[in-house]
């Protein structure tokens, strides 16, 4: 039943909004970053070393439920610089909760929900800055659906490397093929990245990995006051 | 978090407006505002490629602010953010929702998209497809879900059909036949009052939609 | 080699003192009216050290910590070379961190460490310039990592990885073709009444306001001439 429940949530038809989001690839083929196969690849193999494993690192702690939620928020925030990107995470991770919770009902997901009911300290009070990020609500989803750390950590770094891969397909009209042979070449790349994040899920959060990306930071800046954008992030 | 979705029919009615590129959905969007907004509370969510030029045609029309209207960006993907994965649009029209509380209705316009694109029956209560003449006669005959399905459909753009060589009459003969008794109007929005049967037919959604279900009938 | 420097400064009859200033080979500290300087003594980072910087500046007090010279990591014999530098900044102080950049020359294996644990109410401006090797060379690898933790919350966690080893570093994700990447954190009281609003300093440069009294300049740059200029700018943007 769990490696189900995995496909299940790292699967690009979930509906929780993945699909409306291209992880910096607009703005990065906007600027002329990525224009084909090698661009992409290069784009890829860094943003699974950074955000990709940022995320997985998070997701695995949080699949533990040994971690306060507001201590994994904090965590969260420290790790993502751009206020636009914190604000893309904690809509993305709200739009999870809300789907994983009618797939795996159940106390986890109840008590996260709970948690991030509030503004966070020094927040603007709006809605749009409420709930959980997406790499918390990741890893809860993984604990309500039966899965372990690692898989929470799989399902992170999945998202986190196929969603501007099929952004870039869309956006560049790539071969799909071609693609999703790039995506095979990487997958011992995020395993071993998945496995990484997923060994410190129960020690100290302040040893969770920290890997920064100059580039996505300013891209999703730049991205959220794009003029006729696509995607929303 | 936002509050879960409200009982139903004590959230506003939310109508999706849906149609081929062109064919006059952000014009249909912004007659009914300007229209309908001395007698109802009204929010919007686009789902078009939303850019100033957008925003500024609803202003330009008048009686819609801009806090009204909320963009959601599809990834490429019109038909996905209404039908299969519903989410972006979900919490854009509850954040409306909550925002401005109480509203009487929602206009969700779909992204341009084609004949086989519908809403989901998770995101809207009714929904509207419009076509326009120009695209040919036949598209009702070849009917497709968001012809035969949509509780209204909206045939645009009739001032043009004589250059365009489009028979209405078998236009009306066509989706009667695909959609049996299910709403049809023609309508021209170039004129002032073009929108205003299709006003008349959203008035009596909403008021169908706030009865108390005792006596819905 | 293996190093412990310290320096701790406090407030007494009206003017920042000096309680410690304790230099260890390879860091030799030189209090001037201008700050306290780093002064290369050798050419160092070199591969095995390992170089502790300890600082603490009590409340009242301001230290400027400077450097004369941008300093070379190198490879050596000894593996990977690793500065640590620990800093508590209590409220009411304040402390500027701004020394030359650091090269990233070939072949180094270097690591930073950098823990702040700031009080509510500290000032901080702490800027790290790091240029991608010498002149028409490839850098080794470098990893920077800044963890400051702000009245107890994290308030940013970010390491930066350049050279081999750090997959997709010089590609569009991560850095792309800047020759030089650099960031300053300001930490200041005064942005909790006004905060930073996020600012383009250029097509890879920006503020990122953080979550707090607190925002991140960050930028790829061409060349350290360029880097330093988009840094200027933000911290007199942020600081004044």
């Amino acid at each position: 039943m769990g490696s189900m429940n995995l496909l299940l949530l790292a699967d690009g038809r979930f509906p929780a909004g993945g699909h409306a989001h291209s992880g910096g690839m607009e703005t990065a083929v906007a600027t002329g970053g990525v224009s084909d196969l090698a661009s992409l690849h290069a784009f890829l193999i860094g943003r699974l070393a950074t955000a990709g494993l940022a995320a997985a690192g998070l997701a695995a702690a949080a699949c533990t439920t040994k971690h306060p939620w507001d201590a994994l928020d904090a965590e969260s925030d420290a790790r993502i610089p751009s206020p636009a990107l914190r604000e893309v995470s904690r809509r993305q991770g709200r739009l999870l909760l809300r789907a994983a919770r009618a797939l795996w009902p159940g106390s986890v997901l109840d008590d996260l929900g709970a948690a991030c009911g509030g503004t966070p300290a020094g927040a603007r009070p709006s809605v749009h800055l409420v709930g959980p990020h997406h790499p918390v609500a990741m890893g809860a989803a993984a604990a309500a659906a039966g899965l372990e750390p690692l898989d929470a950590a799989r399902a992170a770094v999945f998202n986190a490397v196929t969603g501007p891969a099929s952004a870039a397909v869309r956006l560049l009209g790539l071969d799909p093929l071609a693609v999703h042979r790039l995506l095979a070449e990487m997958a011992p790349d995020m395993d071993d990245s998945a496995h990484c994040a997923a060994a410190g899920s129960g020690g100290p959060l302040d040893a969770l990995p920290c890997p920064g990306s100059i580039l996505l930071d300013l891209y999703a800046q730049r991205h959220a006051l794009a003029e006729g954008r696509l995607f929303a992030s | 978090m936002p509050p879960e979705t409200p009982p139903d029919r004590l959230r506003p009615l939310r109508v999706g407006v849906g149609g081929p590129v062109g064919s006059g959905k952000t014009a249909l969007v912004a007659a009914l505002c300007r229209m309908l907004a001395e007698r109802l509370h009204i929010g919007v969510v686009t789902n078009d490629i939303y850019t100033t030029e957008d925003a500024d045609f609803l202003r330009s029309q008048g009686v819609l602010d801009d806090n009204r209207i909320r963009a959601v960006q599809t990834g490429c993907c019109p038909h996905t953010a209404i039908r299969d994965d519903i989410s972006e649009n979900l919490e854009a029209v509850e954040e409306l929702e909550t925002r401005l509380a109480p509203l009487d209705l929602v206009l969700l316009e779909s992204g341009g998209d084609n004949l086989t694109a519908t809403f989901s029956q998770g995101l809207v209560d009714r929904q509207i497809f419009v076509l326009d003449v120009s695209g040919g006669d036949k598209v009702p005959r070849k009917g497709g879900p968001s012809v035969t399905s949509a509780d209204l459909l909206v045939i645009n753009k009739i001032d043009l059909a004589p250059m365009v060589g489009a028979d209405l009459e078998v236009m009306r003969r066509d989706s009667v036949a695909r959609r049996g008794d299910r709403a049809m109007i023609f309508s021209s929005l170039r004129k002032t009052d073009g929108a205003g049967e299709i006003a008349e037919w959203i008035l009596s959604e909403v008021a169908q939609w706030a009865k108390p279900s005792s006596v819905r009938g | 080699m293996r190093s412990r420097s310290r320096i701790a400064a406090s407030w007494s009859n009206g003017r920042t003192r000096l309680d410690c200033i304790r230099s260890c080979a390879p860091i030799h500290l030189r209090d001037t009216p201008d700050g306290v300087y780093l002064v290369g003594g050798a050419a160092g980072p070199l591969g095995g050290d390992d170089l502790l910087l300890e600082i603490e500046v009590e409340s009242g007090a301001t230290l400027v910590v400077r450097s004369a010279a941008a300093s070379l990591a190198l490879p050596g014999t000894g593996g990977a070379s690793t500065v640590v530098i620990n800093t508590r900044v209590a409220a009411g102080a304040c402390l500027y961190w701004l020394p030359e950049p650091l090269i990233a020359c070939l072949g180094c294996n270097h690591r930073i460490l950098i823990r702040a644990v700031v009080e509510a109410g500290a000032t901080v401006v702490w800027r790290d310039e790091l240029i991608l090797g010498r002149r028409g060379e490839m850098p080794g690898g470098v990893s920077n990592r800044i963890d400051v933790t702000l009245a107890g919350r994290p308030l940013i966690r970010n390491e930066l990885r350049v050279g081999p080893g750090a997959p997709g570093w010089d590609g569009p994700a991560v850095a792309g073709k800047a020759a030089a990447i650099g960031s300053l954190i300001v930490i200041s009281p005064e942005l909790a009444h006004e905060p930073a609003p996020p600012v383009r300093l250029g097509p890879t440069a920006g503020i990122l306001p953080l979550q707090g009294p607190a925002a991140l300049a960050t930028a790829a740059a061409a060349d350290g001439r360029e880097l330093r200029a988009v840094l200027e700018t933000a911290q007199h943007l942020l600081a004044g």
